[in-house]
């Protein structure tokens, strides 16, 4: 209850400062990850290459900040990858490669994710079906509906001006050399996810939510309306993550393969509680950033690939071992 | 409080057990109605039948132990790794001599157990979320055995081949080895202090901690049955494709699959109600499924929209039931 | 309670790296290797406009014991139709069913890329007795071959793609093979690549054995014209990955001169991140896919593609009709496997169909064409 209190008396900005300092593990990883990277390979920092990296990171930082919302609010949402995947394969049947086409279709690839996220919402909160299985059957449904619309292998293709977004650059900028459009949309889509989270009341009203539920209706909170947006913001990053993959690296059937699992890890690694209540909007997105941090580092490094797989399961148990190890010592310094 | 809701718990329980029972006989029946129409073949031959058991048979003996895992309110991504490494240690140890074959059997219990009990561990001492333990644990089985087998190691003896190619006269063996599985859960569950406390744990852990009962313990037995269970399901692959191959397990999805078949079979995701045999006529229909759309000729992505809207469906209508119930 | 945890897990880390170092290439066959090589200089047998019935040095058996009044039923069980590679192929397949009168059903399982799923599908079709012939295209070589070996006893098998470990299907039909594969693309990086350049392997997954065949064919050329190999890395056959590994690659070492590909599917997101990294383009090897083939056009690049072409999913369905009206049919049908170069490459180019359609489809004569395969 203090808590909630707090947060209505000070400034939002100092409560996400806070929060922030209090989840502080990740930035201290990314930035012994960035300067390992740079140790390994000096021309990483250069302004060119990191960008390029912001760039490559864009779609997990994306779908990380849409499952945020529903992580703190206490739920999954499995089927982000196959939305993704969806996204790009409509989206090459539908465009077909014609510029022209480009602005509607990507309409009606948001307004699919807006259903997605809406039905995921509805069926989790009306009938009461817990989420991580609406979301796992909403997995299976959209890939197969993926493939069944385009007989299996993808037709069409993603017209330049759609790939765009994740794959054109804006050459000659002073300082920085050639910028690419998807880290513009990125540091435009994070203000917005910051803002949605931090400083309106749907983020508070989410963690309300997935702290505890019956105490949030109880204090007048619509908890479907606030898990149904939730799922939107979820299913609407997946679509943005869509556009920028397809942009990025063009049409293929596993483009989203995965995804899923890598922005809950995400997300977890930024400090999240899993079933809700904690969680914060800056290091959601760190936590999406050290994860391609650590996939480009395990490159570097040159190790045996299948090595690379179990060092990132090592790290992500460790991760998240270690900041449920510091929950547990705070409640016990706050308990004596 | 459980003086008050003890009646309407049974009741309950009454209702609740037969309903996937239902639900697996009128899938059943849609099947057989839908590919009498349309499809072909008899399905309501013995062949058909014993066909349908045996596309259960791998899913189902790991969705067992899943059940196990999901009613202490946890779950297990780890499992389908764990088949791999279980059905390609056992072949690389065999080596095709049956004299062997203890050893090998030994080694990948004893590796099973272990990454059973590393999962529980994970969850109970380092309180780390399920979902996660688990799916690391998968990754780090996943990136051991990509590392050090590529291709089907070695191959088991002809006589290990009998577990899922031997009949005791008219019945196969793999029928008796997922009969007595899935006995054995459910006696387990049904009959033991062990089963009785996973329920307790399972229901409300503050609660069963008072009771004097040590949920961590119970949790992490459950996670070493889940294992178990995924190394039997690795040991019958290994007999049936002769050898092991490291993408067995990841090809099967079992883990999903598994969680999926449980929660279908009427267990509660967030445990302590539920149980083995609601799972296996989960299996069942997933299986019908398969064989009915074989026999229609229906493609495979048709399959798994239905699929999917079929999970939330099945969940969607004990939520209903549930709240029935309790209103 | 956390610290034995991880010291396990890195004695488990300490052990896997050194399982992995000790790793040795379980896939090569010397023998194996030269035969398909040897291949390659033969002249076919059959009429050269359609490779999909030519056979390779065959020899020829009996199947007069199988001839059978018609209609017939033909099963096909399917490893999976889950790559564009697949889907083109099952599509022919379909359409080369349309033009045999004879066959008067034609059951297809898709076994969605699991042995296990497979071996219940052909028990299951063997059980109906549905059918008059079975053909197969096995999703493991090993893991199929007992259930084949089932089916053999009962009615007359055609394996293709993929093969089994054991003789007993009637027919075995496929293109020259993986080493042959690998070992023209290396040959022409080897060939090209100036003095001192570097190539990247970029390959699909671990222990795939076509796939296996196709690297070890390739790493003795590179080994043997000591080239200077920097990486062999896994893509898991997603396009975002072989971007992000070659940006890496192309970071780490300032250029790359060749890329050496398992598979086409990616070779275009391959060249994209040289195009974003504002490197030259590389020599590259591909495949039959036309977003790659477009590509080599409009950028003029120094490219090969060798073959697994998708025509092989007509021989099958031919293959049943001769078996079932008692020709005779080659035991090891080993069809032509051409690549595409600089000189034939415009005669593979076409703009109306999909970007991931192969074009060695040999459909182009088939009823349907294009928009069955979902061309305009």
């Amino acid at each position: 209850m203090s808590d909630t209190r707090t947060a209505t008396q000070v400034p939002a900005w100092r409560v996400a400062l806070a929060a922030v300092g209090k989840s502080a593990p990740v930035f201290l990883v990314l930035l012994i990850l960035i300067a390992w990277i740079t140790y390994l390979n000096p021309r990483f920092i250069e302004p060119s290459f990191f960008l390029n990296f912001l760039r490559r990171s864009a779609p997990l930082m994306i779908l990380a900040a849409g499952q945020l919302f529903v992580v703190v609010s206490g739920g999954f949402d499995l089927s982000q990858g196959s939305l993704v995947t969806l996204t790009v394969l409509a989206g090459a049947l539908l465009a077909f490669g014609d510029p022209a086409n480009t602005w509607w279709v990507i309409l009606v690839l948001y307004g699919i994710g807006l259903l997605v996220g809406v039905f995921n919402g509805a069926v989790t909160s009306y009938l009461r079906v817990p989420s991580f299985i609406t979301t796992l059957g909403m997995l299976l449904t959209l890939k197969g509906l993926a493939l069944l619309i385009t007989g299996g292998a993808p037709r069409g293709a993603l017209p330049p001006n759609f790939r765009a977004f994740g794959r054109a650059f804006i050459e000659d900028v002073p300082l920085l050399g050639r910028l690419p459009w998807a880290v513009i949309v990125l540091f435009v889509l994070s203000a917005l996810f910051v803002y949605l989270f931090h400083y309106t009341v749907l983020g508070k009203q989410a963690l309300a939510i997935g702290d505890n539920q019956r105490a949030a209706a109880l204090a007048g909170i619509h908890v479907p309306r606030v898990r149904i947006t939730a799922f939107v913001m979820s299913s609407l990053s997946a679509v943005t993550a869509g556009i920028m993959l397809g942009g990025f690296s063009g049409v293929s059937i596993n483009v989203g393969d995965g995804l899923e699992l890598e922005a809950i890890s995400a997300v977890v690694l930024g400090g999240a509680a899993l079933l809700g209540g904690r969680g914060n909007m800056p290091a959601a997105l760190a936590g999406a950033l050290t994860l391609q941090a650590l996939f480009t580092l395990l490159n570097f490094l040159g190790l045996p690939s299948p090595i690379r797989v179990t060092v990132q399961g090592a790290i992500i148990i460790g991760a998240v071992g270690y900041a449920a190890w510091r929950a547990v010592r705070a409640g016990q310094e706050r308990g004596a | 409080m459980s003086a008050i809701t003890a009646p309407t718990g049974r009741r309950a329980r009454r209702w609740r057990v037969p309903i996937i029972w239902w639900l697996l006989l009128a899938t059943f029946l849609i099947a057989w109605l839908l590919v009498s129409l349309y499809g072909r073949g008899n399905f309501v031959a013995t062949s058909t039948l014993l066909n349908i058991v045996e596309r259960a048979t791998a899913l189902g003996i790991v969705a067992v132990g899943q059940t196990f895992a999901i009613l202490v309110g946890s779950l297990d991504l780890s499992v389908a790794y764990l088949i791999s490494v279980t059905a390609v240690m056992a072949s690389f140890i065999m080596q095709g001599d049956p004299s062997r074959v203890p050893l090998a059997l030994a080694v990948v219990t004893a590796i099973g157990l272990t990454v059973g009990l590393l999962n529980g561990l994970l969850v109970t001492k380092a309180r780390i979320n399920p979902l996660i333990a688990t799916l690391g644990m998968g990754l780090i089985l996943r990136g051991l055995l990509n590392a050090s087998f590529q291709n089907f190691a070695g191959s088991v003896p002809e006589s290990f081949q009998v577990l899922a190619y031997g009949s005791v006269g008219p019945v196969p063996v793999p029928l008796l080895l997922f009969a007595a599985v899935v006995a054995a859960g459910a006696l387990v569950l049904a009959r033991t202090r062990f089963g009785a406390h996973i329920y307790a744990v399972g229901g409300d852990r503050a609660t069963a901690r008072l009771s004097g009962i040590r949920s961590d313990r119970i949790v992490i037995g459950a996670h070493m049955v889940a294992s178990f269970a995924a190394v039997i399901t690795g040991l019958y692959l290994a007999s049936r494709l002769r050898s092991g191959a490291p993408w067995i397990g990841p090809d099967g999805v079992y883990d999903l699959e598994s969680i999926a078949a449980v929660v279908v079979g009427g267990t509660v995701l967030a445990g302590g109600r539920g149980g083995v045999l609601g799972t296996i006529a989960g299996v069942l229909i997933f299986a019908i499924l398969d064989v009915m759309f074989n026999q229609l000729g229906i493609g495979s992505y048709t399959k798994q929209v239905l699929r999917g809207l079929i999970i939330i469906a099945a969940v969607a209508i004990y939520a209903y039931r549930s709240r029935e119930v309790v209103g | 309670m956390l610290r034995p945890i991880r010291i396990l897990l890195a004695l488990i880390i300490a052990a896997a790296m050194t399982a992995a170092f000790a790793q040795t290439s379980e896939f090569f066959n010397e023998a194996d290797l030269i035969r398909d090589l040897g291949y390659m200089e033969m002249e076919a047998e059959g009429p050269a406009d359609q490779p999909w019935i030519q056979a390779i040095d065959p020899t020829y058996i009996e199947t007069t014991q199988y001839a059978k009044e018609g209609p017939w039923t033909v099963c096909f069980s399917n490893a999976g139709v889950n790559n564009p590679w697949r889907v083109v192929g099952f599509t022919t397949m379909e359409a080369e069913v349309d033009l045999h009168p004879n066959i008067g059903r034609f059951i297809h399982i898709d076994a969605e890329g699991s042995d296990n799923k497979q071996i219940s599908d052909i028990n299951g079709l063997l059980a109906s007795g549905d059918c008059d012939i079975l053909i197969v295209s096995p999703n493991t070589t090993a893991a199929l071959t007992p259930v084949v070996e089932t089916a053999c006893e009962q009615l007359p098998v055609i394996v293709f793609d993929r093969g089994v470990n054991t003789d007993c299907p009637v027919s075995f039909i496929t293109p020259i093979g993986g080493y042959a594969f690998g070992a023209v693309a290396a040959n022409f990086i080897v060939d090209e690549l100036p003095e001192g350049g570097n190539v990247l392997a970029l390959r699909i997954l671990p222990g795939v054995d076509v796939l296996e065949f196709r690297w070890s064919g390739a790493e003795r050329i590179f080994e043997e014209a000591g080239i200077n190999v920097v990486g062999a890395e896994f893509t898991e056959g997603s396009t975002a990955n072989t971007k992000s590994i070659v940006e890496d690659y192309l970071q780490r070492f300032g250029n790359i001169d060749a890329i050496w590909m398992d598979a086409g599917a990616t070779a275009v997101a391959a060249i994209e991140a040289f195009e974003d990294f504002g490197a030259p383009y590389p020599i590259i090897t591909g495949e039959d896919q036309q977003d790659f083939l477009l590509k080599w056009r409009d950028e003029g690049l120094t490219a090969i593609a060798p073959t697994f072409p998708t025509y092989q999913w007509r021989t099958p369905i031919i293959a049943a009709e001769m078996i079932l009206t008692g020709q005779p049919v080659p035991e090891r049908w080993t069809l032509p496997q051409p690549h595409i170069t600089a000189e034939n490459l415009d005669r593979y180019i076409q703009p109306n169909m999909p970007l991931l359609h192969y074009a060695l489809c040999g459909c182009e004569d088939m009823p349907g064409f294009p928009e069955r395969w979902g061309g305009r």
